[in-house]
């Protein structure tokens, strides 16, 4: 499972340390970790389920593009930030 | 002491006169236009507007603001990698000692453009423009990176220090024909833990160099206060008892000792704490340090100053600070105390003593 990691800016909404959750890319990681944390998905997806503009996520090391990010391919022990991008303000 | 301040808004420029009653304040140009940036160089005023529809453009005058003409903005070259287009113009300086025509712009996106005419033309720094590390440089505030900083050594024009949010700090040694990124020191801890000592992640709201003594710069960053002493190859990390988030910092143009900084709550807060505003200063380097608090809004204040929002003149005893709800302040005795000169005034993009 991928462990993910989310900016101290969400702490109010997800709990500190890596959360953990299967799949075969960005989006299913996520769409699965908010199955069960879903609170903190409209702050991370617009209302049309894209990455919002001012969020950026790495995975295992590499920041990825917005349009590509959640499409991007992922092994069973890739390691993913979900940061605020600076971009935000 | 400077008594003219000029100063770039939301919604045009002004000058600042003092006399004998105070200040003056003057709207010289542009109303209802943001203008982001202005420079008053050898009798020219310059002044980078930001049109909403039309983009941004270049203005000079050779009288002060009776009279302006449009000249041309700096713009990406067709062949430049990635198809950039500049959305703004966010540093403009001068070239240094001993290059009366050459001007600086440092855009957003993060490209630099050289003018060698007094701005009559334009040419982007390529060399800084196709550095690999420009792939890991990303928007701080804007949606992509910029260019706020630009510094050339009093000693040595051809040796040119910049500084991008976010994207480092970045020096040319070689009038700009080769860049190299430093920051040993700096920390991000806004990208993956392994990632966080890169140079070329760094957000460096603003540097500031003195004058007197040029290896000693101060660096306001995302995340910390820094100064550095030997041209910024190394930083380190300053400790006020306050916060150590903002913009601005001002050094002092004579003493290498001295600088400002106007702290706020970090960082997706950014407003004074408590609603309480302070400038901090260190006299020593930033061994100690004193929040400066006299004749300034202390409670219900959320003012904001931004990265050209604080200047010092050549004395190092005037500086002045406007902020984003449109307060501008000055102090005479090196910050111990200020005086609101204006609290009406557009949002206060950047101010210069001239």
């Amino acid at each position: 499972m991928a462990e993910i990691h989310f900016t101290s800016h969400l702490r109010n909404l997800v709990p500190a340390g890596p959360l953990f959750a299967a799949g075969a890319t960005v989006g299913e990681a996520l769409s699965n970790l908010f199955a069960g944390e879903p609170q903190v998905r409209g702050y991370v997806l617009d209302d049309r389920g894209a990455l919002r503009k001012h969020v950026c996520i790495f995975a295992d090391g590499v920041r990825l593009e917005r349009d590509a990010a959640l499409s991007c391919r992922i092994g069973p022990s890739s390691k993913l930030y979900v940061m605020q991008a600076l971009s935000g303000g | 002491m400077s008594d003219r301040l000029m100063v770039a808004t939301r919604k045009g420029l002004f000058t600042l006169t003092r006399g004998g009653s105070g200040w003056t304040t003057k709207l010289i140009g542009f109303s209802g236009t943001p203008v982001t940036n202005a420079l008053r160089r050898n009798g020219t005023v310059y002044a980078a507007l930001n049109d909403g529809h039309f983009g941004p453009k270049l203005h000079r005058s050779d009288d002060d603001g009776r009279h302006w003409r449009e000249i041309a903005p700096p713009a990406f070259p067709a062949e430049a990698a990635g198809a950039p287009s500049l959305f703004q113009i966010w540093a403009l300086d001068d070239g240094g000692a001993g290059r009366p025509a050459r001007l600086w712009i440092g855009g957003i996106p993060a490209g630099l453009f050289r003018s060698d005419d007094g701005g009559e033309s334009w040419q982007l720094m390529s060399s800084l423009w196709d550095v690999p590390e420009r792939a890991r440089w990303f928007g701080g505030g804007y949606d992509a990176a910029g260019i706020h900083s630009v510094s050339p050594d009093p000693r040595d024009p051809s040796r040119v220090l910049i500084a991008i949010s976010s994207g480092g700090v970045w020096e040319t040694r070689d009038d700009g024909v080769t860049w190299a990124a430093l920051g040993k020191g700096l920390v991000a801890p806004y990208v993956p833990p392994e990632q966080a000592e890169d140079p070329a992640v760094q957000d460096p709201h603003r540097v500031s160099r003195c004058a007197a003594a040029p290896d000693v710069m101060w660096m306001q960053h995302h995340a910390g206060m820094y100064r550095s002493t030997d041209a910024g190859a190394h930083w380190t990390r300053l400790t006020p008892p306050c916060d150590d988030f903002g913009f601005a910092v001002a050094a002092h143009p004579r003493d290498a000792q001295t600088a400002w900084f106007v702290p706020a709550i970090k960082d997706e807060c950014r407003m004074p704490r408590d609603g309480a505003l302070a400038v901090t200063r260190t006299k020593d380097g930033g061994k100690s340090w004193q929040v400066l608090r006299q004749g300034l809004p202390q409670h219900d204040a959320y003012d904001l100053i931004y990265r050209h929002g604080l200047d010092v003149d050549t004395s190092g005893e005037r500086l002045a600070m406007g902020s984003t709800t449109g307060a501008l302040w000055t102090s005479d005795d090196a910050g111990e105390s200020w005086r609101l000169v204006n609290a009406h005034l557009p949002p206060i993009y950047a101010l210069r003593f001239i």
